[in-house]
């Protein structure tokens, strides 16, 4: 399959000049690769049948919220086959791989700490919980490529009214699913395992942090998070945890895996920030997924564009610091 | 004369070892034509799979003479060039990946990042090493040089390949099982050397007081 450029093109698809005079430097180049491709054309019958993820299902009902982004959707297949999900392997290809026979069933979230109405919920009565919306999100990965998803879920915030908190929780605490006989290959990941992340509670309720079930109109593939993960827009992709099983209220700031494993690279809150670099590269641009070569790289927004809901929340705060 | 003996010495098997190592560039095409996890992002694909054959060839031109030795088939010693000009040229495609389709030619740019990202940094000074080895692998260089000074600047390729499992290693997140597996690689294949030069050095009478020059075959059959 090659790769199509989207049909619905926006204003931020648009090449700056700057990068489309530079690229006629090698615009020779190009005719060559373009007679490589039309060649390459002819392979077509040889590629063989990807494989499909057969254990999503169709959700149907979803209400379409209001906010999306106008920008064209990554294709599903992008999203499906590029993946970091370190407990079934660190390379990029290893989640859609290793992660096809991972059992979801009889799944159970458990939501508890410093709440009044403790709950576990069967996956069932989680989606049942609140209505299920579909939302277009923009999604940055602290690596420097980016993705636009439609995702299918509710506010996290409906589970605090649910549970809820009691004036001592300040924080909260999520839990991934980890198990060394489904995920083997999670010791070598490097980080610590069960998959630790967290929020202030402002963040939680920040009707942008998305409970999420499903993407492209079906439930989550088991690559991108099933049964039921976090997305949270405004921060890079590692904070939007997978598989989540337990949901803690908690006074004080949690442990995140990737803070852990090193604590200069990968702050507490990782919102993205175009002005704070990565120690080892730059935040300044991203790339889109799915452009193929040549497609520019584009500016990375503060917040990944999402300021005008989140910012607030971070009023007075030295985001140099508190990254 | 044995049969290994007389395939390694068979022109056809050069040419074929010669094709053998340009099958990473078809693995490579077919990814990006059919593997949508390649496809995605193709620039890094590219990058990272460059990179990768660049480490691999490295390996290779290293092992080439301890195998010599262990083996017993000192004309393995005919693919050394080559194995070693594939490593410039995997590690040209990778830098060129860099500079004209990740960066567009924006040398202001990759320039700060040469000097303040440690991974460029190490990556950089690799390749701006193996440049010069690539340039004089040629009869008349070693000729020009003279064989003690051509094998001294082609020693560089130790320091090129510890600096490449450096760059590989400060690139990745979290996971150093692959960086780890090419600095074994390369240790051993390294410390090799430096048994063989002990051993060499502890042959010597003691208390001689001005060492014999080494014997020179020619300059390649040399570590």
């Amino acid at each position: 399959m090659l790769i199509k450029p989207g049909q619905d093109l926006t204003y931020a698809d648009v090449t700056p000049k700057s990068v489309y005079q530079g690229r006629r430097k090698f615009l020779a180049g190009m005719l060559a690769a373009a007679g490589a491709a039309a060649a390459w054309k002819g392979l077509d019958a040889l590629a063989p049948e990807s494989v499909e993820a057969s254990n999503t299902r169709p959700l149907t009902g979803l209400t379409k919220w209001p906010y999306s982004t106008t920008e064209a959707e990554t294709p599903e297949k992008i999203v499906t086959s590029y993946n970091n999900y370190y407990e079934f392997g660190t390379d990029k290809s290893d989640p859609a791989n290793n992660a096809q026979n991972f059992n979801t069933s009889n799944w159970s979230v458990s939501v508890g700490g410093e709440v009044a109405k403790p709950r576990t919920f069967s996956l069932d009565d989680l989606m049942k919980a609140a209505p299920l919306e579909e939302r277009i999100y923009r999604h940055r990965c602290v690596e420097g490529w980016s993705i636009v998803v439609p995702w299918i879920g509710y506010p996290l915030s409906n589970i605090a009214k649910i549970v809820q908190p009691t004036p001592k929780a300040k924080y909260v605490a999520f839990q991934s699913y980890y198990d060394q006989k489904q995920m083997p290959r999670g010791p070598f990941a490097g980080i610590q395992l069960p998959y630790l992340e967290g929020l202030r509670l402002d963040e939680f309720m920040n009707p942008l942090a998305l409970l999420t079930f499903g993407m492209y109109g079906e439930t989550l593939p088991n690559q991108d998070g099933a049964p039921v993960r976090v997305v949270l827009p405004w921060k890079y992709g590692f904070k939007s945890a997978k598989a989540l099983v337990k949901i803690t209220f908690v006074k004080d700031q949690p442990p995140t895996s990737w803070n852990l494993e090193s604590s200069v690279e990968y702050g507490f809150y990782s919102n993205v920030n175009p002005n704070v670099d990565h120690p080892r590269w730059s935040q300044k641009t991203e790339r889109r997924l799915g452009g193929g070569f040549f497609s520019p790289r584009i500016p990375t927004q503060m917040f990944n564009g999402y300021g005008d809901q989140v910012a607030s929340m971070y009023n007075g705060m030295d985001l140099r610091k508190d990254f | 004369m044995s049969a290994i003996n007389s395939i390694l010495i068979s022109k056809w098997t050069k040419v074929f070892v010669f094709l053998l190592c340009l099958a990473p560039v078809g693995f490579i095409a077919w990814d990006l034509y059919q593997n949508p996890t390649a496809q995605a992002d193709p620039t890094k694909f590219l990058e990272h799979a460059t990179g990768t054959w660049t480490i691999n060839f490295v390996v290779i031109t290293l092992a080439i003479t301890p195998l010599r030795k262990i083996l017993h088939q000192p004309q393995l010693i005919r693919f050394r060039r080559m194995v070693g000009l594939y490593a410039f040229f995997y590690v040209f495609l990778h830098f060129s990946t860099w500079v004209a389709i990740d960066h567009s030619f924006a040398w202001p740019e990759m320039w700060a990042d040469v000097l303040k990202r440690r991974f460029i940094t190490v990556g950089f000074s690799a390749f701006v090493l193996m440049a010069p080895l690539a340039l004089t692998s040629t009869a008349w260089w070693i000729r020009k040089l003279g064989g003690k000074n051509w094998q001294k600047l082609h020693r560089l390729i130790y320091v090129i390949a510890i600096l490449g499992v450096i760059h590989y290693a400060w690139l990745v997140k979290s996971d150093e099982t692959k960086p780890i597996i090419y600095g074994v690689l390369v240790g051993l294949l390294l410390a090799y050397r430096l048994g063989v030069w002990f051993v060499n050095r502890s042959k010597r009478a003691p208390g001689r007081a001005i060492a014999q020059p080494e014997k020179l075959e020619t300059a390649e059959t040399h570590i």
